[in-house]
């Protein structure tokens, strides 16, 4: 027991050294992570909130079949998201001619895919439930069916900024599916999940612990924003909706 | 509460007045509005029945009843938010109306943009939607709040910009949905004078001039700013008399003995 503590203690230590000290090796895989989950997420954001913010005002035959189909999707695991787009991006798969397995694109499009279900649906709850508040008076004014669905969701756009946050949480956490179609080439698509994720079957624990910090402190200060973001908010509005705070709390 | 601005202040009888001289010529205007037997249902509910109206180019109408009587449900099918399912109904295209809900909803923008914003959606380019916007704001008195947050102001500001809003839009008919029923006196004093001051401005050159049709629960309110009154009771009308004789209580019993029920426990 005091020898696992003394393994943990030093471990931590030389992690915290390794951090401060902006270990080369160690802040590369930190920027390259980033850099797939910040695009999947530009790319995912743009195509999930067009998506939501359309479901969420259009009224269509098997409407309830998508919003199940979409909510399912919420729950995809990683795994299968990065077996789905090895598939597609393999040689012999449909989209094999672009040459993108195990490539920093084939992460971001892993990501994209893991990521839009979770932007598409919390925008389609929040622009619904604001439509069905607010839809008439938009109408009222002139507004189409699609206009009134961006009008609603650029009027929540402090609460789909915490989505965006949530959806990079979700992004940048992840490890099954970029493991699986980046191969964790290191120098090359190695990121902080799939580091953390080797290094500890290596027994390499200071490093895997050093990242591990980083994306503990990544994902606080995302945390920290939604609660900076929420605050101006309120402070501009003087209000605060109840699906913002709803989607603060996840 | 700041004191009431002097010019929106006009006294009742004035207001009444007024109302009287500049519908004399609604008399003889075609309809703008009609219903023939409209009725609306909602699953087991039956929000209209065999709704007959006519409304006259000009014409300030108010529509009263109890809650659930069918008021809102026949200014939304007028405006063309939700379609009748049984009867005819002509009215003018959604482009030629404006409406104005209890409650207004402003965006998360400014006070002018909110304004130029629906002009923008009506097809208006940015620009002129801007001046317009301005002008509005002018009308209203709301001109020096123009950069402000529209969540920002009070309730009878928001009313007031909602009115604006409206207004901009050059409307031939204006509906509201009990306008001033969430206001305090003075707000509601606001509205309302606004609200006689948009129907009864001279129509500009080649401009029909602009109708209103109203729901509201405060009489003295549609004493002032109606020359029909449409008693509704389960989605149906029950009685539709000029307003002087709405209030006669016993022409009003003669027509409709509901409607002098419910005008009896609404003055008492």
């Amino acid at each position: 027991m005091a020898t696992t503590v003394n393994t943990f203690a030093d471990s931590a230590r030389t992690a915290l050294r390794l951090v401060s000290s902006f270990d080369p090796a160690l802040w590369t895989i930190v920027a390259r992570s980033l850099a797939v989950s910040a695009t999947a997420c530009a790319i995912a954001y743009g195509i999930g909130l067009a998506a939501g913010a359309w479901l969420g005002v259009a009224r269509f035959r098997g409407r309830g079949l998508v919003l199940t189909l979409l909510n399912t999707l919420l729950a995809l695991p990683s795994v299968v998201v990065g077996l789905l787009v090895y598939l597609l991006l393999s040689r012999s798969g449909p989209l094999g001619f672009l040459g993108w397995m195990f490539t920093f694109q084939a992460m971001v499009v892993a990501q994209v895919v893991l990521v839009v279900p979770v932007v598409t649906a919390l925008t389609r709850q929040t622009v619904e439930d604001a439509d069905v508040q607010h839809g008439e008076q938009l109408a009222s004014l002139g507004a189409g069916r699609f206009t009134r669905g961006l009008l609603l969701a650029w009027d929540e756009r402090y609460a789909l900024l915490t989505v965006l946050m949530a959806a990079f949480g979700r992004a940048v956490s992840e490890v099954g599916a970029v493991m699986i179609v980046g191969g964790n080439i290191d120098g090359f698509t190695r990121v902080m999940t799939t580091a953390i994720a080797l290094e500890t079957s290596k027994g390499d624990l200071p490093l895997a612990l050093g990242l591990g910090i980083v994306l503990l402190a990544v994902v606080l200060l995302l945390n920290a924003l939604m609660a900076v973001v929420r605050g101006w908010r309120e402070r501009v509005d003087g209000i605060t909706t109840a699906a913002t705070r709803g989607l603060v709390a996840t | 509460m700041n004191a009431p601005d002097a010019s929106l202040i006009l006294p009742g009888a004035a207001l009444r007045a007024a109302a009287r001289h500049a519908q004399a010529s609604a008399v003889d205007a075609p309809p703008l509005i009609a219903l023939h037997d409209v009725g609306m249902r909602f699953g087991a509910v039956q929000a209209l029945q065999g709704v007959t109206l006519q409304v006259r180019a000009g014409e300030s109408v108010a529509l009263i009843g109890g809650n659930g009587c069918g008021k809102s449900t026949l200014l939304r099918v007028v405006h063309g938010l939700v379609a009748p399912t049984d009867g005819q109904l002509q009215a003018p295209p959604r482009a030629a109306q404006a409406m104005l809900f209890q409650r207004p909803w402003m965006l998360r923008t400014t006070v002018a943009r909110n304004i130029a914003i629906g002009l923008w959606l009506r097809g208006a380019r940015w620009t002129d939607a801007s001046a317009r916007a301005m002008q509005a704001l002018e009308r209203v008195q709301l001109a020096p709040l123009a950069g402000r947050g529209a969540r920002g102001l009070s309730g009878g500001q928001q009313q007031r910009l909602a009115l604006a809003r409206a207004w901009a839009q050059r409307p031939r008919l204006l509906l509201l949905d009990e306008p001033t029923a969430s206001l305090d006196p003075h707000a509601k004093h606001e509205v309302e004078t606004l609200m006689h001051e948009f129907t009864h401005a001279p129509a500009a050159a080649g401009q029909p001039p602009l109708t209103m049709l109203f729901a509201s629960h405060n009489l003295g309110q549609v004493k002032r700013l109606a020359r029909r009154v449409v008693y509704l009771e389960q989605g149906r009308v029950l009685a539709d008399l000029p307003v002087d004789d709405f209030f006669d209580r016993e022409r009003l019993r003669a027509v409709s003995p509901q409607a002098d029920l419910f005008l009896k426990g609404e003055l008492l």
